[in-house]
C-alpha cells in the first residue's frame, strides 16, 4: 500500500487550474488544509475571510449566487457547529452551490474533543438539500471533487489530510459503493479511515473461511445505492457497518434506516464512537479506545457468526494491502 | 430629489401598514413608523433598480427552494431582478416585511391587492419575508446573515467589474450579533465600498429599549473603528436621507445611521413604550381609537 502526502492541497491546483469559477475561502487554518498551494497558485481565486466561520459561511453564498463556487476549507467542527444556522440559512435552504470541505474527522487528530469531529455526518445528512461525501483514501480525495462540482446545490466533503494511504484506483462514483469483497455470511459496510483498518481483518477473516461482503462507502447523503440494499440482503448472519463518527445520524443509521424500510430484517451492529466524545490522543489508541479497530471487528464477526478465528494481533499487524480496482476487480485483494 | 413625492410615498406606507394592522388585529407598526422615510427614500431617489414595466401581482407559493424547484420567482424580481450595474436591495431584519410590501404597492413594483395575500396560507407574501417574498433578496429572518451575503456578493460583483451597489438595511439591535461585525470587518478588508448599510437606529427591539436589552455604546465609533464611513442622519429628513449617500467612501464600507422614532406619524403608538416591537390591540375600544385616527389620516 502506497502512502501520499498533501494529497487534497496538489490535487486541488491541477483540478482547478481549468475551473475559473472555483474560488477558496479560508478561516486562518490554509495551510492547515493544504489550501496553502491553491492560494499561491490562483491568488486572485483564494480569500482569507480570518477566524469568523458564520460570517464565511454566508459570504459564500453571497458569492455563489453570482455565479461563483466556493469551496470553505476549515476544519469540519468549524463549519457544522461554529456555524450550522448559516450553513442551513445561507447555503442549504437556497440549495445554491457552496461546497464545505471539512476536515479532522473524528479520530485523525489529536486536538481533541474542540476539533474532532464526530456528529458532522448526523447534522449535515439532516439538513434538506444538502449532500454529504467522505473520502477515505488518495483516491477518493483526488475524485471527490469532480462528483461534488456536478451537484448543483450545497455539498458537505468529509475530507483527509497529510499522509494517506492509496486503497483504491478507480475514481469516486457518486452514490455508489465500492465492493472490496463479495460473500455472503457477514456484510460489512465501512466509511472514512474505517475502510483502511476493516481491510486488514477481512484479508484475515477470508483465509478463516468467513465469506465477507465488504462495500466502501463514500456517499452518505443521499443514501439510496440499491447496491449497498442487495448487499445488505444476502448477510447470512448480520451487517456490521464501521465508522468513524457517531452511531447515532452516520453510516450505522443510515443502514438501520434502509433495513427497517425495506423490511431486510437483518441484525445490525454499528461500530463507531458509541455516543460519547473524544479526547486528545492518537488515532492508533483512539480506534483501539471506541472500538473502530480490527480486533474489535474480528470480535464482532466472531460473535455474530458464534465461531472463535484465533486471528492474533500480531497477524494483524503484518496485513499487507494493495489498491484495488473497485469495480472492475471486485475480488482484487 | 423630489421630496414631496418621497414624503408622500412614505406617509402612505404609515397608512396601508396601518389599515393592515387594524384589519389583521396586530402587525409590525412601529417598524413603518420608523423606517417609511428611509424606504421611500432609497427606492425613489437613493438607489438606481431596474424599473419594472407593470407592477407584479403575488402568486401562489412555488415552494421552497430544492435541486427540483429552482426556477421560482424571487424576491428580488419586485426589485427590478439581477441586471449588472444596478443596486440591490437587501432586507435583513425580515420581519419588516410588511412594510417593503406596501412600498412595493406604493412606488409601483406591487399590484395593489398584494396585502390581500399577506399571511395567507399557500401565498409568498409571508409574514416574516423569505427569498420568494416580494422585495426579498434572501433568506433573512435569521439575523445577522444577510450583511454576510450581500457583502460577499458585493465582492463577486467587483470581480465581475458590475459597478451597482448593493444596499443592505439593518435594524439597530443587528449590532448586538458578533456576525455583523465580522462581516463589516471582512467587508473593510476587501474594500468593499459597493457596500451600504442603512441600519434603523430605532432604539427598539423585541424585549424592549435596546439600552435595556444590550447597550452597544457608540454605534458609529463602533463602525469607525472597524473601517466603515459613517454618517448619521434624522431618519425623517428626507433630504439628509438622500444626501447622505454623497457621502466620500472609497475603499470603504458607508454605513447611513437613521435616528428615528418608533412611533413617528402615530402619537397613539407611544402609549405602548417601551414595547413597540409588535403592535396587538388589547381591546376592541383601542382598535376603535387606531380606526379613527386612520380615518383622521385618510385611511387607504
Amino acid at each position: 500500500m502506497e502512502i501520499f502526502s498533501k494529497v487534497h492541497g496538489h490535487n486541488l491546483v491541477k483540478w482547478a487550474a481549468d475551473k475559473k469559477e472555483v474560488i477558496v475561502l479560508s478561516a486562518d487554518l490554509t495551510s492547515s488544509c493544504e489550501a496553502d498551494l491553491f492560494r499561491d497558485a490562483y491568488p486572485d481565486r483564494f480569500f482569507s475571510l480570518g477566524i469568523a466561520e458564520q460570517n464565511m459561511l454566508s459570504w459564500a453564498a453571497g458569492m455563489a449566487g453570482e455565479g461563483f463556487v466556493p469551496y470553505i476549507h476549515t476544519f469540519a467542527v468549524f463549519i457544522y457547529r461554529r456555524a450550522y444556522d448559516q450553513v442551513a440559512m445561507s447555503a442549504a435552504y437556497s440549495n445554491i452551490p457552496v461546497k464545505m470541505i471539512g476536515f479532522l474527522p473524528g479520530v485523525t487528530t489529536p486536538g481533541g474533543a474542540s476539533h474532532q469531529a464526530i456528529e458532522d455526518i448526523s447534522l449535515m445528512r439532516s439538513l434538506p438539500n444538502m449532500t454529504v461525501l467522505e473520502t477515505g483514501d488518495a483516491t477518493d480525495v483526488e475524485t471527490v471533487l469532480d462528483a461534488a462540482h456536478k451537484i448543483n446545490g450545497p455539498v458537505y466533503i468529509r475530507m483527509l489530510r497529510g499522509e494517506i494511504p492509496r486503497l483504491f484506483k478507480d475514481p469516486l462514483v457518486f452514490n455508489r459503493s465500492r465492493v472490496l469483497s463479495n460473500g455472503t455470511d457477514i456484510t460489512l459496510l465501512t466509511s472514512g479511515i474505517c475502510t483502511e483498518e476493516a481491510m486488514r481483518a477481512t484479508k484475515l477473516m477470508k483465509e478463516k473461511g468467513v465469506s465477507v461482503c465488504h462495500h466502501h462507502i463514500s456517499t452518505l447523503k443521499p443514501f439510496t445505492d440499491p447496491q449497498v440494499e442487495n448487499a445488505i440482503s444476502q448477510a447470512k448472519f448480520g451487517v456490521i457497518t464501521m465508522e468513524n463518527h457517531s452511531v447515532i445520524g452516520g453510516l450505522g443509521t443510515c443502514v438501520a434506516e434502509i433495513i427497517a424500510s425495506k423490511g431486510l430484517n437483518k441484525k445490525l451492529v454499528k461500530l463507531g464512537i458509541q455516543d460519547r466524545f473524544l479526547h486528545g490522543a492518537s488515532r492508533r489508541y483512539l480506534m483501539k479506545e471506541h472500538g473502530i479497530d480490527a480486533v474489535t471487528l474480528i470480535k464482532t464477526v466472531e460473535k455474530i457468526i458464534g465461531k472463535e478465528l484465533n486471528i492474533s494481533e500480531s497477524e494483524l499487524g503484518t496485513v499487507r494491502i494493495e489498491a484495488v480496482h473497485s469495480e472492475s476487480k471486485a475480488e482484487a485483494l | 430629489m423630489n421630496i414631496q413625492r418621497i414624503q408622500h410615498v412614505a406617509d402612505n406606507i404609515r397608512k396601508r401598514v396601518l389599515t393592515h394592522v387594524i384589519s389583521q388585529n396586530g402587525g409590525y407598526m412601529s417598524q413603518a413608523c420608523s423606517s417609511a422615510e428611509t424606504f421611500s427614500a432609497l427606492y425613489l431617489h437613493i438607489m438606481s433598480m431596474p424599473e419594472l414595466d407593470t407592477p407584479l401581482k403575488p402568486g401562489l407559493f412555488q415552494g421552497v427552494p430544492s435541486a427540483d424547484n429552482m426556477s421560482y420567482k424571487t424576491g428580488a424580481e419586485y426589485n427590478g431582478g439581477h441586471v449588472e450595474g444596478f443596486d440591490r436591495f437587501y432586507l435583513s431584519p425580515a420581519h419588516y416585511a410588511l412594510v417593503v410590501y406596501a412600498l412595493l404597492i406604493e412606488t409601483g413594483r406591487m399590484t395593489a391587492d398584494g396585502l390581500d395575500y399577506f399571511n395567507r396560507d399557500g401565498y409568498s407574501v409571508e409574514m416574516i419575508g423569505a427569498e420568494h417574498s416580494p422585495g426579498m433578496e434572501v433568506t433573512a429572518g435569521s439575523l445577522g446573515q444577510c450583511i454576510s451575503r450581500a457583502a460577499g456578493s458585493a465582492l463577486a460583483r467587483k470581480m465581475k467589474n458590475d459597478n451597482g451597489n448593493n444596499f443592505v438595511y439593518l435594524s439597530d439591535g443587528e449590532f448586538q450579533i458578533g456576525q455583523t461585525w465580522e462581516a463589516i470587518q471582512a467587508a473593510s478588508h476587501y474594500k468593499l465600498d459597493n457596500l451600504i448599510i442603512f441600519a434603523d437606529m430605532n432604539g427598539q427591539q423585541c424585549d424592549g429599549p435596546v439600552g435595556n436589552v444590550m447597550e452597544m455604546g457608540s454605534v458609529a465609533d463602533r463602525l469607525r473603528s472597524f473601517g466603515a464611513e459613517v454618517v448619521t442622519v434624522d431618519g425623517h429628513d428626507i433630504e439628509a436621507l438622500c444626501k447622505s449617500v454623497e457621502t466620500p467612501h472609497e475603499n470603504k464600507v458607508l454605513a447611513v445611521l437613521c435616528k428615528t422614532d418608533p412611533c413617528r406619524g402615530l402619537e397613539i403608538l407611544r402609549r405602548n413604550a417601551p414595547k413597540l416591537h409588535y403592535l396587538r390591540f388589547k381591546s376592541d375600544s383601542e382598535k376603535a381609537e387606531y380606526t379613527q385616527i386612520l380615518n383622521e389620516l385618510g385611511g387607504k
